[in-house]
């Protein structure tokens, strides 16, 4: 690991100035993406600002009229265990309890959860010269190598990566908001903005400016959260990343779709909403029938590389199969 | 030794192994810290920290790089925590941080300062081993016995979190811990009967 500065920042306002004051600091929250990365030389900061301390005005779990307030430096079990969390929004307690180790969970927060990164092999591995993430106009090594487990949505030419995470997928789905601050003020931003596509400029994840830092993050509640699941498929029964996830939240009325609310994830470059499988749902009977075609209709951009061609069936069955099961809910 | 500014002790096990007792003592420190990176500019090469780890204080000067776990084994010769992945994989590393069960091997010994940390070699008291300990010999729950360290620290969590009530759940809430040697089933079968011995105590 490279050598860095270390700092502690006692709450927001040090926190911000602390990173203003030098380029290149990151912000060390539950240090699972972070210092995993550091010590494989793939995230390089000059200064670290220990934000742990924040948790005592940013750790809120809460109901706030029809919005569940989430705060950033919220731990991940224990937004996953929290009581309104589980009987409200069951689709976000499921993607948190089906992500990572209890470990983890208990060191991880929602605002590092959200940006961590790819776990595309050759990202993770500095010994391959070509990754465009890593190193841009390096090429990617990706294309024509071990791409298994990356997108086949919201690719490019230039990078094929998947953004691996479990909750974000819930947030794109529900249409939450993120509450970020930096130097230039406060601001509100639709999750489905903070991360970007691949283009031609991989290594530039998210909408963020330098020094910003995510303060909470805010979910509006509707008729459709309770009867919600996040379905995921993955190698092994526990403790891995998705292959492929959907994240369904329904409101029915007589078995006809009122709303649906559809998010993929393990198959996207970046926390997926589809908004054309909500919207061929929409006003339809659900079945089998309309389930493929809402399937049929998310997965209709996708391109596949080779080895992770199966993935694009297999998104479809998961998506399938998590609208049926959560049309049987007992709500 | 020369790098451990804690308490002076008696010749440890480990030093003795590695020879750092005597007149190897740099080598040790080069292994688990890499020099391949010249300082950043201005870096502070050392950080005055206290950590307290099964009830007592240390303070060591550490390097800002350093994971708790290399704290704990390098420099407080606290060896039971095992170092197999060193990416928050396995599961070998697990401590707890003011109760809760924690990777040490991702967590950097800087932000533990004025937290209770406690490790397997804090779990006897009064020289009686703690049940979940004694559940693991009874049981046979381990070969090589690598993982049993942090196995044992994440049974007593999931335990106390009341995710071992089923042989369902405990398998769902200790997958976190590989077991290279698949000694699995009798680590369910020791923590269903340590739960049920530590729901009496
Ligand atoms: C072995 C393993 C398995 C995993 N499996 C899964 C899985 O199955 N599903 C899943 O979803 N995830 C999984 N993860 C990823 C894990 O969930 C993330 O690493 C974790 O949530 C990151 O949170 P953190 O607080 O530790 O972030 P950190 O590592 O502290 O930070 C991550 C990044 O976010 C930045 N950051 C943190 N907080 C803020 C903030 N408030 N504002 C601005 N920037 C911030 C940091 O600067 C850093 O760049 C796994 C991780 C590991 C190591
Ligand atoms: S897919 Fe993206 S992250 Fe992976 S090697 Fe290619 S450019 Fe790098
Ligand atoms: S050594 Fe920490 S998880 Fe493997
Ligand atoms: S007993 Fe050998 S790894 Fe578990």
């Amino acid at each position: 690991m490279r050598p860095f500065h270390y700092e502690h920042a006692a709450d927001r306002a040090q926190a911000l100035s602390l990173a203003a004051a030098s380029a290149d600091t990151h912000y060390l929250a539950g240090g699972t993406t972070l210092v995993d990365l550091m010590k494989l030389d793939v995230m390089r900061p000059a200064t670290v600002v220990d934000i742990n301390a924040l948790a005592r005005d940013h750790s809120e779990i809460a109901l706030d009229g029809d919005h569940l307030r989430l705060g950033a430096l919220a731990r991940m079990s224990d937004v996953a265990e929290h009581p309104a969390v589980r009987r409200d929004f069951p689709l976000i307690a499921q993607s948190l309890d089906l992500a990572a180790s209890p470990q983890i969970r208990n060191m991880a927060s929602l605002g590092g959860n959200v940006l961590q990164r790819t776990r595309c092999p050759y990202f993770r591995d500095t010994h391959w010269a070509a990754c465009n993430k890593r190193k841009p106009g390096s090429g990617c090594a990706a294309m024509e190598g071990v791409n298994r487990k990356l997108a086949v949505l919201g690719v490019s030419d230039h990078c094929i990566a998947n953004y691996p995470g479990d909750f974000a997928t819930v947030l794109a789905a529900l249409g939450a908001t993120v509450d970020v601050e930096g130097a230039g003020g406060r601001r509100v931003i639709a999750f489905e903005d903070l991360h970007r596509l691949p283009g031609d400029t991989p290594h530039v994840e998210t909408t963020l400016k330098p020094g910003e830092l995510i303060t909470g993050f805010s979910v509006p509640a509707g008729s459709w959260t309770r009867r919600s699941l996040y379905l995921k498929i993955r190698d092994r029964q526990s403790f891995e990343f998705a292959l492929a996830s959907a994240a369904v939240a329904l409101d029915l009325e007589g078995g006809n779709v009122r709303t649906a609310r559809i998010g993929l994830g393990g198959v996207a470059a970046k926390p997926w909403r589809s908004h054309e499988a909500e919207a061929a749902l929409q006003g339809h009977r659900l079945d089998e029938a309309s389930a493929r075609a809402a399937a049929d209709a998310a997965f209709a951009g996708a391109t596949a590389h080779g080895q992770n061609a199966f993935r694009i069936e297999l998104g479809k069955r998961t998506l399938v199969r998590a609208l049926i099961q959560t049309a049987k809910l007992e709500t | 030794m020369a790098h451990d500014t804690g308490p002076k002790r008696g010749p440890s096990r480990r030093g003795i192994l590695t020879g750092a007792g005597g007149v190897a003592a740099l080598p040790l420190v080069a292994a688990a810290q890499p020099a391949a990176h010249p300082p950043a500019p201005g870096a502070r090469p050392r950080m005055d920290i206290t950590l307290t780890v099964n009830g007592r204080d240390h303070r060591v000067a550490l390097d800002p790089r350093t994971t708790l776990l290399d704290a704990l084994r390098e420099h407080l010769d606290m060896t039971g925590s095992k170092k197999g992945c060193d990416h928050g994989q396995c599961g070998a590393c697990t401590v707890h941080i003011d109760g809760r069960r924690v990777l040490a091997c991702l967590t950097l010994a800087a932000t533990v300062q004025g937290r209770k940390v406690t490790t397997i070699e804090g779990l006897a008291r009064d020289g009686v081993l703690h049940p979940m300990q004694a559940a693991f010999i009874e049981h046979d729950a381990f070969q090589c016995g690598y993982c049993t360290p942090g196995q044992i620290m994440s049974a007593v969590a999931c335990v106390q979190e009341g995710h071992a009530n089923t042989d369902e759940k405990t398998r769902e809430y200790m997958s976190g811990n590989l077991c290279r040697c698949a000694a699995y089933p009798k680590i369910v079968a020791a923590i269903r009967d340590a739960a049920t011995k530590m729901a009496r105590a």
